[in-house]
């Protein structure tokens, strides 16, 4: 049976196909240039920098990011902008500034070959062997996503979707390493951006504009439930909640859709967790540490920077687009949700009707209706059924549970792709996805295998071998990195519970991973010990505040709050921003203890190069306005001026 | 470095761009919102693979 809900014409297909032949011709046309093994992992260092720097940002675009950025614009409303505006621009400034110098300088050929020439084989093991490990679920998580979708949208086999878009990611992965990577990402942004901008010029067309968008959503924001935005009736937001960016923020957690406070936005995303991606995370530091000179590394950042401060006009604004849609009589649009089959409705009508006669309160009807009818109900909208359903015909009611389903968030931006794209333009929209997918993949490929072999293979397993062993082990490992992200991707598809509990260790090893190298390349007094003490210490340490804190609506669990509930969060987003700073600040303050009490076992000449004060400054050949820091503030003051707008 | 990568970016997206602009001029039925979509941004991604291509060729003459 055709599940499909969506049919591709032949048009669609041909730009599917145009778009493989490129990508893979690219591959194919590097493959001569790859010669030695510093060509396959760190593409012979000789990219511009603005073909690094668009790389740089669609490496870190999964499928996921398209899909999950409109989900939660529908859902929180432009305050998603802080996850740019906040949570990524500062950083990557910081990080060309501040940061690549080192990076590159110090001819490290990945982040934890850093740590290893900053402090020692320990902190080195201990990131390389996480990183490694992390990479490769990330990628299975993203391929089990984009199968799923493409099955559920075109009705294309689950397995058949899973293995050929891994085979093309592997084909031009394989021939051209990282150079055909960064290449083809660099296609790969200009297909994400020119796929789906006539999908939200579209979208802001039919909805009216800027202006009607928020009347609109203003109307959304004091009846939140009317939308499934809420679980409770009686829950209001101020009217400006969904098209404001600060004003909710700073009126405190449950003032914004978000229920995040403002400390835990600045510091929890803002500072720990923003700097921790982008300054550490060797995906995106890889682009920049292939570019042709100091120069173009540190502009890399700068260069994504640009494209990075307007890209929540393509990903954000159009889950905003669909919010006010829903909300505007006449055009005939509802927020997705999972669609009740005729049988399963008949007993989920007989389930309402039970809790009325047993009178059971919302809370537990809606959980009967849920058992009922296969999918999750809103239980405001339950209440009110419940009120309403003595004097109601079947077929009215069945109407209403339908309406009371919650909102399938993930199936924003497609619901758009569908309602916008004939044949023609919808191969063009399903091909920036895949794109944006593929470069995800291969970005998570090549820094997983330059890491394996660098710094796992060749640092504690074979050393001391030829160079061609060295680039033949890459080939081999790409081929493996590939064949262990379908393996996770299948593991995601069987134990989703399971799926989180990895997710959840990473963002224990993650969130405490800015202070060490903070320390380390600002603080030449940091050792090795303190370092790796401080590390085990963070990780320890979220894993311990996760256990004892949960957010409003969870019970204690996967989702926290298993050892004792102190501290109720208002959200699991709160949650996550303050375990980050906790984890921070236990890191950062044990490394300088432990630093403190431990002696050093580098000197000042072997730090050269690595910390910042013991780094003789370059001589700068650039002119004033062409050098990071001055393009830097130029950002920054564009993104001020951003929030200023939008305030 | 070997391959300028605006070759392959110009090209394909000349090649895309002609293709949906000629799916919307041969079946102009195909509207989104009463506009030829198809037509309008085949044309739009037919400039922009041009400019592409035409800077790579013009880069590779100097």
């Amino acid at each position: 049976m055709n599940t499909a809900s969506v049919h591709l014409g032949v048009v669609d297909y041909s730009i599917l196909a145009l778009y493989v032949v490129f990508v893979i011709g690219i591959g194919f046309a590097l493959k001569r240039q790859m010669k030695t093994s510093a060509d396959f992992f760190l593409s012979g260092r000789n990219i511009p920098a603005w073909v690094t720097g668009l790389a740089f940002l669609s490496a870190n675009l999964g499928a996921l990011e398209l899909v999950g950025m409109a989900a939660s614009g529908a859902k929180y409303g432009i305050a998603t902008c802080h996850f740019y505006w906040v949570g990524a621009i500062p950083a990557m400034i910081f990080l060309a500034v501040f940061m690549m110098p080192f990076y590159y300088g110090s001819k490290a050929r990945s982040v934890p070959e850093y740590l290893k020439l900053r402090f020692d084989e320990r902190a080195r093991a201990f990131n390389s062997v996480s990183f490694a490990v992390m990479t490769i679920f990330a990628s299975g998580i993203s391929l089990n996503a984009l199968a799923k979708l493409l099955h559920n949208l075109l009705g294309w086999e689950y397995n058949i979707s899973l293995w050929v878009c891994s085979f093309i990611v592997l084909l031009y992965v394989l021939k051209g390493g990282l150079t055909s990577a960064i290449y083809t990402e660099v296609l790969q942004f200009f297909m994400i951006v020119l796929g789906f901008a006539p999908v939200v010029w579209l979208g802001l067309r039919d909805a009216g504009g800027w202006d009607v968008i928020k009347q609109k959503l203003s109307g959304v924001a004091v009846h939140p439930a009317l939308y499934n935005l809420s679980d409770s009736a009686s829950k209001t937001f101020n009217p400006d909640a969904w098209t404001s960016a600060w004003k909710p923020l700073l009126a405190g957690p449950s003032a914004n859709p978000m229920g995040i406070d403002l400390f835990a936005m600045v510091f929890g995303l803002g500072f720990v967790l923003s700097f921790g991606y982008w300054c550490t995370n060797f995906l995106v530091v890889q682009r920049a540490m292939a570019a042709k000179d100091m120069k173009a590394a540190r502009n890399t950042p700068l260069v994504a920077a640009v494209p990075k401060m307007l890209f929540p006009l393509l990903v954000i604004l159009p889950g905003m687009i669909a919010l006010a849609l829903s909300a505007t009589q006449g055009k005939n649009y509802h927020l997705p949700q999972a669609v009740i089959s005729q049988g399963r409705m008949t007993t989920a009508v007989i389930s309402l009707r039970d809790s009325v006669t047993n009178h059971a309160d919302s809370a537990v009807a809606s959980k009967a209706l849920a058992s009922a009818a296969g999918t999750s109900f809103n239980p405001a909208k339950v209440e009110a059924l419940l009120k309403a359903s003595p004097g109601t015909a079947d077929a009215q009611l069945a109407i209403g549970i339908q309406d009371a389903v919650v909102n399938d968030y993930d199936g924003v931006i497609l619901s758009l792709v569908k309602r916008y794209c004939p044949t023609g333009l919808l191969g063009l929209a399903l091909t920036a996805l895949l794109a944006s997918f593929m470069s995800g993949m291969a970005g998570n490929v090549t820094a997983f295998n330059t890491v394996w072999t660098y710094d796992l293979y060749q640092a504690y397993i074979a050393p001391d071998k030829s160079d061609e062993h060295y680039s033949w082990m890459g080939r081999v490992v790409t081929v493996a990195g590939i064949l262990l992200s379908i393996g996770a991707a299948y593991f995601a598809s069987m134990w989703t519970n399971a799926m989180d509990i990895i997710q959840l260790v990473f963002a224990f090893v993650n969130a405490p991973l800015f202070a060490t190298f903070l320390l380390g390349m600002f603080w030449s007094r940091t050792t090795g010990t303190g370092a790796f003490v401080g590390l085990i210490s963070g990780t320890l340490a979220s894993a311990l505040f996760h256990a004892c804190t949960i957010s409003v609506g969870n019970l204690p669990g996967v989702k926290g709050g298993y050892i004792h509930t102190f501290w109720t969060l208002p959200s699991d987003m709160a949650q996550n921003f303050w375990l980050a700073s906790f984890a921070f600040t236990v890191c950062f303050l044990v490394t300088v203890f432990v630093s403190l009490a431990t002696r050093r076992t580098k000197s000042n000449q072997e730090l050269t190069g690595l910390v910042y004060s013991l780094t003789p400054k370059q001589s700068v050949d650039q002119a004033w306005y062409a050098r990071p820091g001055t393009i830097g503030i130029v950002l920054l003051a564009v993104c001020v001026i951003l929030n200023y707008i939008f305030w | 470095m070997g391959l300028d990568i605006r070759y392959p970016i110009g090209m394909m997206f000349t090649l895309i761009g002609l293709l949906l602009a000629a799916t919307g001029f041969f079946s102009p039925e195909k509207l989104s919102l009463g506009i030829n979509i198809n037509l309008i941004w085949g044309a739009i991604l037919f400039l922009f693979g041009a400019l592409m291509w035409g800077s790579a060729v013009r880069a590779k003459g100097k």
